[in-house]
């Protein structure tokens, strides 16, 4: 958690950790995940977003507003706080896409798109990840050809968070090998949306299909062929907000892991008494207050849209994402046999680091991007 | 102890009214420094100069501009010598002084370790005497703590203080002292009561280390260096005005002088100023991978580019995560021992990059044509292990971090609460002929 939080910011922690400790306890979450389609209901995502959940990255003129003037600052308390309980919604696409609109939208698509998800009724997604360079802002390959004044998109899109929720998608696609991005219904003529697999137990994916799907200019983001900072942008966004989960994460399951060290005895003594077991726990606070660090700095950097967030993003994203799954299945090893059983909470926690880690660049390609930053010549030789 | 009112304490607090706005002082020092420190060469690094200036001669040059200029001992309290200004203050100095010949020797233990024992537990009179020629370069201290009896079990010394009079005679042997053939002060933990628990017996000393009684003698180390002393006294008589702190709770002050040299090595400390880093591009922080790599022509190969990417994350994340453990003992959400956390970080760091170096070295890491930057890192790894060891092992970090900030059980101890001289423990060895 920042160190550094307003006081503001510290009762809307609060708040959002109240929220979710008595509406979506662990045992909740595992009911969600067998009966509810979407992974949770309706009504509880509309109050999340009663709380603030949806809003916080759009401007007070668009019906926004964050808590402190720094909205991503307050939006990773809610992520961070979403990690530590393993909590359902589609906090990151619905935010991706509210940023989007507000900072790239016109009038008329901010009209049109941003009461309803910031209320919560509706849903949206960002359909960045292809085949070839998955979940990379360098992996954008959907082809949107010119056809008179209109575009037509066609190609496959996903894994896409919250795909059959969504209403509407932002689309990162390319025109004339330039990126740019389309604001497209989910209902729209030529969409096809099929749910997938997925990891975690209460965040839902899908398949998202464009087979010659016709959009007018009203529909592009921005302007056509200016789409590369704008993806940029709401990648860094979305690899914050992991971060941030992520590091929520391991913090509760270290937490609750010490507390079992010191519970559970053999040879009489209590398990926090090995010099061993000792040793390894200190590795795992420094990794995570690491971690922490690391996860806000990235968050920092993005909120002030710093020349620095395209490197600091993806050293948080190399750094937790190598360590945040080691230091989980350290802690199964710590719990022994119970751990890896379906009824211990360990692998609900697993499975959201690992998907958190998967998902908008894995730590080898995070450190591309940063050899990138440092301008190492990708040619050989001098 | 009652750290919160420690002298070193005040650097956290709020900036004094009228401190010098931030902005300012960054042109106010980048103009200064320009018209009068000498830029730094291309062809010799930071760290080959401090090599060549053996006895810290230059070093002491330097840092006398600095003091006349007044921008030296900024973190320091102005009645002592200082400027008393804030970290973000230092900060904002070291970034601008990277291109300039600094004298980085004086960083540590001078300025980071001793100097802030000393504004903790110094008498008014010790203050006044020696902090301000430690800030204007005059005075070089170094520590006298570890002995060749023990090195983590460090209450366990052996090194004898007898009271005689208006004196203590000092007779015994230290060792790891950093510098102490060119250093002109040290304080020196001794035992002066042995029929207590170990920790109740000992005092700490100022002493003046080129005196009769008093040999030093440079220990060579596996890469070539002889940085590393370690001291003889034979009836070496010490003014009793010369304590730091109370007689026989020496351990009080060493616990606070080993909290700043785990700042300092941890790089968390206020009080140094420059880095070796300098700054490139990049911000500052280290380069020598880049270079390594480029060096061997093989920047474009993908395990490469990972490697050094992922060196580069890790050295990002240790100054996010001191800046995190910083601010969280100076506002009391983390315990003190919480500087345990980015020393064990940079020991860690310190190895793996060693590593990472080895492998962009490649065959250039053990047979080299002189002057190779590969051939440096195949000596650079001789010493993969200091800064696991320095400043208290890796292991005690970890004991430190488990026990004292997780809150785990202590390890089992044979002494505890037995008079000194009723444990076992190793004897001083005597002095080499």
């Amino acid at each position: 958690m920042d160190l550094e939080l307003t006081e503001d910011q510290e009762l809307f922690r609060e708040t959002t950790a109240k929220f979710l400790e008595r509406t979506s306890p662990l045992s909740t979450v595992r009911e969600w995940a067998e009966k509810e389609p979407a992974g949770f209901p309706a009504d509880w995502w509309r109050q999340g977003a009663g709380l603030g959940w949806t809003s916080l990255l759009v401007s007070e003129d668009d019906g926004g507003g964050s808590v402190s003037g720094h909205g991503l600052l307050d939006l990773v308390i809610v992520a961070e706080e979403m990690g530590r309980g393993v909590a359902p919604g589609p906090l990151l696409p619905v935010n991706v896409v509210a940023a989007a609109l507000s900072e790239y939208g016109t009038q008329d698509q901010r009209d049109r798109y941003l009461p309803d998800l910031l209320s919560g009724e509706a849903i949206a997604s960002w359909c960045l990840t292809e085949k070839g360079a998955p979940g990379l802002p360098s992996g954008v390959g959907l082809q949107a050809t010119r056809r008179g004044a209109d575009f037509v998109l066609t190609g496959r899109k996903g894994p896409v968070e919250a795909g059959a929720e969504a209403e509407f998608f932002v689309v990162a696609a390319l025109v004339d090998g330039e990126p740019t991005q389309f604001l497209v219904d989910a209902d729209a003529p030529g969409v096809t949306v099929t749910r997938a697999e997925g990891l975690d137990l209460v965040r839902r994916f899908a398949m998202v299909e464009l087979d010659d799907v016709v959009l007018p200019a009203a529909a592009v983001l921005g302007e056509a062929g200016a789409g590369a900072p704008q993806i940029e942008r709401l990648f860094e966004l979305a690899v914050a907000l992991e971060c941030a989960s992520m590091a929520g994460v391991i913090d509760r399951v270290l937490s609750f892991t010490m507390e079992y060290s010191f519970d559970r005895y053999s040879f009489g003594r209590p398990l926090a008494s090995y010099q061993a077991l000792k040793h390894r726990f200190a590795d795992m606070k420094l990794w995570t207050e690491a971690s922490l660090a690391t996860a806000l700095a990235a968050a920092r950097s993005v909120d002030a849209k710093s020349e620095r967030a395209f490197e600091f993003v993806s050293v948080a994203k190399s750094y937790i994402g190598d360590r945040a799954p080691l230091i989980l299945q350290d802690c199964v090893q710590l719990h022994g046999g119970i751990g890896v059983t379906w009824d211990h909470d360990l692998h609900l926690y697993i499975r959201r680091v690992v998907q958190d880690r998967a998902l908008f660049g894995t730590p080898y390609d995070h450190r591309e991007r940063i050899a990138q930053a440092l301008r190492l010549e990708e040619s050989h030789g001098h | 102890m009652a750290t919160d009112r420690l002298d070193t304490d005040r650097v956290d607090a709020a900036p004094a009214e009228g401190t010098e706005d931030l902005e300012a002082f960054r042109m106010r020092a980048r103009a200064w420094l320009a018209d009068n420190m000498p830029p730094l060469q291309e062809t010799l690094t930071p760290h080959q100069l401090m090599l060549q200036d053996e006895m810290g001669t230059r070093a002491r040059e330097l840092q006398r501009i600095l003091f006349d200029g007044g921008f030296a001992g900024l973190c320091f309290p102005k009645e002592y010598g200082g400027q008393g200004l804030t970290r973000a203050h230092q900060a904002a100095f070291t970034h601008e002084s990277a291109p300039y010949e600094m004298p980085l020797v004086l960083n540590v233990p001078t300025f980071s370790i001793l100097a802030p024992t000393l504004l903790d537990f110094g008498t008014e009179e010790q203050k006044r005497a020696h902090i301000p020629k430690i800030i204007s370069g005059e005075e070089m201290w170094v520590q006298f703590l570890s002995e060749p009896s023990g090195g983590s079990d460090l209450a366990s010394l052996v090194t004898r203080a007898t009271r005689d009079g208006d004196v203590f005679i000092l007779n015994g042997s230290k060792i790891w002292s950093s510098g102490a053939f060119r250093a002109d002060y040290a304080l020196c933990l001794a035992r002066t009561e042995w029929h207590v628990p170990k920790h109740r017996g000992l005092t700490c000393f100022i002493v003046k280390i080129h005196q009769p009684g008093i040999e030093v003698q440079q220990i060579k180390m596996v890469n070539g260096s002889s940085e590393f002393c370690q001291e003889f006294f034979d009836d070496v008589a010490i003014p009793a005005e010369n304590v730091v702190g109370e007689v026989n709770d020496g351990w009080t002050v060493a616990t606070r002088l080993l909290y700043h040299e785990r700042d300092a090595v941890g790089g968390g400390s206020p009080y140094t100023s420059g880095v070796f880093g300098g700054r490139g591009e990049h911000g500052s922080g280290r380069t020598d991978l880049i270079d390594l790599a480029r060096a061997t022509g093989r920047t474009g190969d993908s395990h490469v580019r990972q490697l050094v990417a992922e060196s580069r994350a890790n050295d990002l994340v240790g100054a996010q995560l001191i800046s995190r453990v910083t601010k969280g003992i100076s506002t009391g959400k983390f315990p003190g021992p919480a500087g345990s956390l980015h020393r064990l970080y940079a020991a860690t760091n310190a190895e793996r990059h060693q590593d990472i170096a080895l492998e962009l070295a490649g065959a250039g890491a053990g047979a080299w044509a002189e002057g190779d930057l590969a051939g440096e890192k195949g000596i650079e790894f001789l010493s993969r292990q200091s800064g696991s060891l320095g400043g208290g092992s890796n292991e005690m970090q970890r004991n430190i971090i488990s026990e004292r900030i997780l809150g785990m059980p202590r390890e089992y101890a044979a002494d505890k609460d037995k008079p000194f001289d009723e444990v076992r423990h190793n004897a001083s060895p005597s002095r080499p002929r």
